[in-house]
């Protein structure tokens, strides 16, 4: 865990803003565009993208050491087995 | 100050009289564990008295068909408030608050909890939400009137006040996540030297577990909640079919929580039964490894098993069948712990005290509820009393069998220590049996009730229910004129009973070794450990 304080340029902060604003923009756009079940697909890829810039920067995991990186692995591996048990049901009513 | 209360803290020394604070004050803005531990316990316990008000009036109202002492709509009412009281505000909270905070960190060697401030909020946001569930009652369109599960769609259209409830219950979830927090980097950090995982007693093992489970599991229960709400407020339709929604997600999202939430309440009950078992057999723990390991199994595979409360739901085949067979797994490391138990007790030199018969009964009482849950984990089986009667005494047996007499073994075995003065044997043995006996007249009464086919959270029955309806309402007059005497005894005991000092029962785990009552930091020297939680030889009591 570090122990020092990091600061994010400003710079870097409204960057990943506006990329924030774009990936939003994006997923408004693919909304539009005729990909069937792929749709969902697109919309929570992009999701991700935008959770993980926000994990990354903004609640600074990227600098953060091994282990606090490994207990948000965890309990992100936990909340997706959550999710994906309960397509037992849905997948097959 | 008044003269009696100087007189009370002086003569009891140690944690009382070592404070510069007076009065009220001295325990609403403390940060000692002992004393959050003793908030806990009064606030969640008094809790658990106006539950067991609430489900003797209930019991009174079932005595015989038709209208007894209340309308349809007040009884609704009531098992919906006795089931939120003695879920939210007793069963979750208390183990880990009460006796968690009491216990744990004395039984690590550690001075107090990691964030001792940190540990006052949770008490106070725990208040807090408590406060606004008991608003919630008397305020708006009334009481809900949905069951202590929220279910929609009825949740999400009762005129009643649910809103204000789940804010409640949402409120209390934090409090939960932050003990939970607490919990894990003390148990992690503030370990005394030699401490090594393999000799951390299994009540603290208990709680440790508990504890991921309160801060993985609760958040989900936080957002189920926002979503109830936000779909009374906001008919957002997100559990609602003509808007695309789904009702059978609601489900999911509430046992998610819920079910892990069954082992929050009966973990730290198992852990005080792993610790007052060898106590009383004089004897080392049997498979101490194998109890660890069971804990631990427990907490992650029952987080998995939530689907058995939804069979009868409308669920995918599929699903049943998954969440059918995990529920069987899950019956193992219980199991596990059940044969270690018992083997401890065999060829010991087994002493009866009131904390060990209340340890043995939860044994058995836990065993009934056990087994009694595999029908209920059996799809077949299940589809056949689904929401019966059967139900109810389930998870009475599970619940207050269980985790209630542990609760009740660890006042007897943990409350005389921090007081210094302890309770008269006798009339404990008295309260005990009448307890046993009124708690099995009444629940093993409502399973066969159930087995014959009377539907749960109904207000009236069929004439051929009513002579068993009447014998579990005697059951629970029993029940509670067996607790009256038990808790009579207890607290005149601690204000007015024998001095209690030293290791009078001869355990080996560390608050043992502190003197009575504990001094504000727990230890007059920082302990080292040389030896297992158990072991008694190498402790050197006989």
């Amino acid at each position: 865990m570090s122990e020092e304080q990091h600061i994010i340029s400003y710079r870097k902060l409204a960057f990943v803003w506006v990329a924030l604003l774009a990936l939003t923009a994006l997923t408004v756009g693919v909304t539009r565009v005729e990909l069937g079940a792929y749709k969902v697909l697109a919309a929570l890829a992009i999701a991700c993208v935008k959770g993980g810039l926000v994990i990354a920067v903004f609640m600074h995991m990227k600098y953060e050491g091994r282990l606090l990186r490994w207990l948000l692995f965890l309990t992100l591996v936990t909340l997706a087995i959550f999710i994906g048990f309960t397509f037992f049901d849905v997948l097959y009513r | 100050m008044a003269a009696s209360e100087l007189d009370t803290r002086v003569r009891r020394g140690g944690f009382w009289s070592d404070t510069n604070r007076t009065g009220i004050a001295s325990w609403i803005f403390s940060t000692d564990h002992k004393r959050i531990g003793l908030l806990y316990f009064y606030s969640t316990f008094g809790f658990f008295l106006v539950g067991v008000l609430l489900g003797l009036l209930l019991r009174i109202e079932l005595m015989a068909p038709g209208r007894t002492i209340m309308g349809p709509q007040t009884y609704n009412a009531l098992f919906t408030v006795h089931g939120v009281v003695m879920i939210f505000l007793f069963i979750i909270p208390g183990f880990q608050g009460s006796f968690g905070n009491l216990v744990m960190p004395i039984q690590i060697g550690a001075r107090d909890v990691s964030f001792p401030r940190l540990n006052l909020f949770s008490w106070w946001i725990y208040m807090i939400g408590a406060v606004i569930v008991l608003t919630s009652l008397f305020t708006g369109g009334g009481p809900p009137d949905t069951g202590w599960t929220f279910y929609v769609p009825f949740s999400a259209r009762t005129g009643t006040n649910v809103s204000l409830a789940v804010l409640g219950v949402f409120i209390i979830g934090f409090s939960s996540i932050l003990t939970g927090l607490n919990f894990v980097t003390t148990i992690h950090r503030l370990r005394a030297a030699g401490m090594g995982w393999m000799r951390v007693p299994l009540f603290t093992w208990s709680l440790y577990a508990t504890a991921w489970i309160q801060i993985l599991a609760t958040p989900i229960l936080a957002i189920t909640l926002v979503l109830v709400a936000a779909e009374r407020m906001l008919g957002t339709g997100l559990f609602d079919p003509v808007q695309g929604g789904d009702p059978i997600m609601f489900q999911h999202l509430f046992w998610i929580y819920s079910h892990p939430a069954v082992y929050i309440m009966i973990l730290p009950a198992m852990g005080v039964i792993s610790d007052i078992i060898p106590v009383f057999s004089r004897k080392p723990i049997f498979g101490y490894k194998m109890i660890v390991f069971s804990t631990l199994a427990i907490a992650a595979a029952g987080s998995l098993v939530w689907g058995h409360h939804m069979f009868t739901s409308g669920m995918s085949d599929t699903a049943v069948l998954v969440f059918s067979f995990l529920t069987f797994i899950v019956a193992i490391p219980s199991a596990i712990k059940v044969f270690n138990w018992v083997t401890t007790l065999y060829k010991g030199s087994i002493s009866l005290e009131a904390p060990m018969l209340f340890a043995l009964s939860f044994i058995l009482l836990f065993s009934i509820g056990g087994l009694s849950g595999l029908i209920l984990g059996a799809a077949a089986t299940d589809v056949h009393v689904h929401d019966t009667h059967f139900v109810v005494g389930h998870f009475h047996y599970v619940m207050f069998g269980g985790t209630g007499f542990a609760f009740f073994a660890a006042m007897h075995y943990w409350l005389p220590k921090f007081y210094g003065r302890r309770y008269a044997e006798k009339p404990a043995l008295v309260g005990w049996a009448l307890m046993f006996t009124g708690f099995n007249l009444m629940y093993f009464t409502m399973q066969v009730l159930g087995m014959k086919g009377m539907p749960r959270r109904y207000y009236d029955y069929l004439p051929e229910f009513a002579t068993l309806n009447l014998v579990a309402t005697v059951g629970s007059w029993i029940l509670v004129t067996g607790l009256i005497i038990m808790l009579v005894n207890l607290f005149r005991g601690l204000w007015w009973g024998e001095p209690f000092a030293g290791n009078p029962w001869g355990g080996a785990t560390l608050e043992w070794s502190t003197p009575t009552p504990p001094p504000t930091e727990n230890f007059v020297e920082e302990p080292v450990v040389t030896h297992g939680p158990y072991d008694y030889k190498g402790s050197g009591i006989p």
